[in-house]
């Protein structure tokens, strides 16, 4: 166990460092939360400086315009793109993180000429069509159907969940294409241009007076046949090998950004009134953030024992289920504290809430944390999943 | 970076396992419990296998590992619940020349000494130095331990004993080394939960099977692998900051009960990891986890669970007997405290 960067590791990072150094104050400041056409611009325009500065697809294979940086490289590139404010994926991320690695393990050589560069580019945004409102959790029981007629699927149903749906150009679609077959077997992977005849989108605002979320709507969607990437009722596992790019790296700047609420928290504490003194006199409330920070802490070590195992054998360890169980419900604490040391302070939120998955207002996020244990897979189905994967306790079904 | 085991590790982690296995199987960690705590023979073939030597730098006849090894090693033998002062013997291994050494704080009023019918010798820790006492020297009244593996006995006054060199940065590794032993508690009672709840069948299925249990197995392993994460990174850290074996300065990095004397010098660098709160962070952590997995290992048990014959409860009373360690739960997460801040620099924290 070793856990200082080589020199390699250190170079890459000092490197990077210059850059954000020279980059970031040229950004301006971001744009407000519901200006979509604002914030996809600052998106893609951070996309395209990560991009002219070569830093774009960090964990993408280099024939494929990636970077090919390893494991322990990408953990460096989010710990300081982290801590020194850069934009965050925002958009970009169905993108960068889960269609292009799905288009570079399963695309043909023109899918991915059409869609890679565009992606690295930071000129397609991508949304994704995998839930519905009756296949949540059991997924496989998706039910959004897609008829075979000549060069066409015919798509219709309904998916929900899709980030950014009402600004994607495409979107990675699960459909049904076999109906008797068992519900793993019966589901083809398309790439579905948003700008189709049929498809309608219409946001959903969540508990967060938000709106990135969307349901989106197919009704006789006409899509090429050339679109499907896998085979025909093999999209189940083209939707799953997408888990094999995972490094384990994706919660890093959600953690460091909220280690850096947490920091503002603590001076937050010493300057609210409390009892003669202030809240940071609070035997209680002190200790409470000394313990977040132990847990936090702990979460950053076990990540980079994650990211230490994929870059050893290519997958991550069991820490990934793990990591997600825990900082949801340590995060939740975190959000019911600073609402103890804000009293009724807490019912106003920010003008301004910032990014919620890497820090801002802390009204606001005691909001968001509450998606934390719901989104990509509930804490409950985590608890099975380490159950059964891990500790071999019998299926329920 | 490589936060992953060696393979060396790895088998210096098997090879204490299989020693573990093959001499304190349960029955016989049982029968420990009737014989103060430690058998010689067997104290002795751990000696010689080199446990309490392993920092010791291999030119004055230790095995010349470093912390994080020392870690994994304890670990080992928490989770196979070996009893007895192993964190006094490591610690005072190469220092003094005793063979089974307990290590104690000198707080005002009595002191509750552990393992007191074993010991060779007991060292204290005080704000002057360490000392050493001749087990002879003490006078021990007997008291019922909550914990049968670890007995122990009150000494109306310790004595003053003889001074001993060269223990800079003791009670930060005492907490760093029962840390260990509780990641390993912990795992050892998730291990005990997990079986029970594959074999032990209600309303014709094995209870692993039900949510409510296949889940509290799930929360264990969560909980046991955050604070293996925090112990691992406590132990690089320790080695990265003061070298395999290497006192830190005088006055570094001692800790005391009530009152915290750190530093004021130059480990909040970011470039070099924070040691004081690395190891305070472990510590909360694998406290947290033994306790709580050992509550859920009785309570997965039923009413099995809360008998004598499970072996349920041993974990959960070692894992009591190992938390207040040169400082309370509430001290270290003070000591977490003040070192939050978004450039983690310098700190100081004053005697309360």
């Amino acid at each position: 166990m070793d856990i200082r960067f080589s020199a390699d590791e250190i170079a890459f990072r000092d490197e990077l460092r210059a850059w954000l150094g020279e980059v970031l104050p040229t950004l301006g400041d971001p744009p407000d939360r519901d200006d979509w056409t604002a914030r996809r611009e600052w998106d893609m325009g951070w996309q395209r400086k990560l991009y002219d500065a070569g830093y774009a697809g960090i964990n993408w294979p280099s024939e494929f315009g990636g970077r090919g940086s390893t494991p322990t490289e990408h953990l460096i590139f989010l710990e300081e793109t982290t801590k020194m404010g850069a934009p965050y994926v925002g958009m970009n991320f169905v993108a960068q993180l889960h269609a292009g690695p799905t288009l570079i393990l399963e695309a043909t050589p023109e899918q991915q000429a059409r869609h890679l560069p565009a992606m690295l580019k930071g000129e397609e945004v991508w949304c994704q069509g995998f839930s519905e409102p009756n296949a949540g959790s059991d997924l496989a029981s998706l039910s959004t159907r897609a008829i075979r007629d000549g060069d066409h699927y015919v798509v219709t149903g309904q998916k929900i969940w899709t980030s950014f749906g009402h600004v994607a150009d495409y979107c990675e679609l699960l459909v049904r294409t076999d109906q008797e077959a068992p519900k793993h077997r019966g589901i083809t992977w398309l790439i579905c241009p948003m700008d189709l005849p049929g498809i309608e989108v219409r946001p959903i605002t969540t508990v967060a007076g938000s709106s990135e979320f969307c349901e989106v709507f197919f009704d006789e969607v006409r899509i090429p046949v050339e679109n499907r990437v896998g085979d025909e009722n093999d999209g189940w596992r083209v939707a799953m090998v997408t888990f094999s790019f995972e490094r384990g790296t994706a919660f890093i700047s959600e953690l460091l950004g909220t280690m850096n609420q947490l920091a503002d928290m603590a001076e937050m504490a010493s300057q609210i009134p409390r009892n003669g003194s202030t809240a940071w006199d609070d035997d209680e409330i002190r200790r409470e953030i000394g313990h977040l920070q132990a847990e936090y802490d702990a979460l950053w070590a076990l990540t980079k024992r994650v990211v230490s195992q994929a870059q050893r054998t290519g997958m991550p360890g069991p820490g990934g289920s793990v990591f997600k169980l825990y900082y949801a419900e340590v995060k939740k604490r975190m959000a019911d504290l600073a609402h103890r040391m804000l009293e009724r302070d807490a019912l106003v939120l920010a003008e301004d809430v910032g990014d919620e998955q890497t820090g801002g207002d802390m009204v606001a996020s005691r909001l968001y944390v509450l998606s934390l244990s719901i989104a990509a897979g509930t804490s409950q189905i985590q608890k099975n999943i380490i159950g059964e994967r891990i500790l071999g306790l019998p299926k329920e079904r | 970076m490589d936060f992953e085991l060696s393979d060396d590790q790895v088998a210096l982690c098997d090879g204490i396992r299989d020693l573990c296995q093959g001499r304190f199987d349960i029955d016989t960690v049982r029968g420990l419990a009737d014989c103060g705590g430690v058998d010689r023979r067997l104290w002795g073939e751990l000696a010689d296998t080199g446990v309490f030597s392993l920092v010791v730098p291999e030119e004055e006849g230790g095995v010349g590992l470093g912390w994080a090894e020392a870690g994994l090693v304890f670990e080992q033998l928490g989770r196979a619940l070996v009893p007895g002062p192993l964190v006094g013997t490591l610690l005072a291994s190469g220092v003094v020349d005793d063979a089974v050494v307990g290590f104690i704080e000198r707080t005002d009023g009595p002191a509750l000494v552990e393992y007191p019918d074993v010991l060779d010798a007991l060292l204290v820790i005080d704000r002057e130095g360490v000392w050493r006492v001749d087990a002879a020297e003490l006078s021990v009244e007997p008291a019922q331990s909550v914990d049968p593996l670890t007995p122990v006995g009150r000494v109306a006054e310790l004595p003053q004993g003889e001074e001993v060199d060269g223990c800079y940065g003791w009670a930060n590794r005492a907490v760093f080394l029962s840390s260990a032993l509780q990641v390993g508690l912990a795992t050892g009672a998730r291990e005990l939960a997990v079986a029970y709840a594959q074999e032990r069948q209600q309303f014709g299925k094995p209870i692993g099977q039900f949510q409510a249990i296949k889940h509290m197995c799930a929360d264990m392993y969560s909980r046991e692998e955050v604070a293996r994460a925090a112990l691992y990174y406590a132990g690089c850290v320790m080695d990265a900051t003061m070298g395999p074996g290497l006192p830190a300065e005088p006055g570094d990095y001692l800790f005391f009960h009530g009152c915290t004397i750190v530093r004021d010098d130059v480990r909040g660098d970011e470039e070099q990891p924070d040691m004081v709160r690395a190891v305070s962070g472990a510590r909360i952590l694998a406290a947290e986890a033994a306790d709580h997995n050992g509550k859920d290992c009785v309570q997965i048990h039923g009413g099995m669970g809360f008998t004598w014959e499970i072996d349920a409860h041993l974990y959960l009373k070692r894992a009591w007997a190992l938390t207040p360690c040169f400082g309370s739960i509430d001290e270290h997460a003070e000591r977490m405290a003040a070192t939050v801040s978004r450039s983690s620099g310098l700190w100081k924290v004053t005697a309360g």
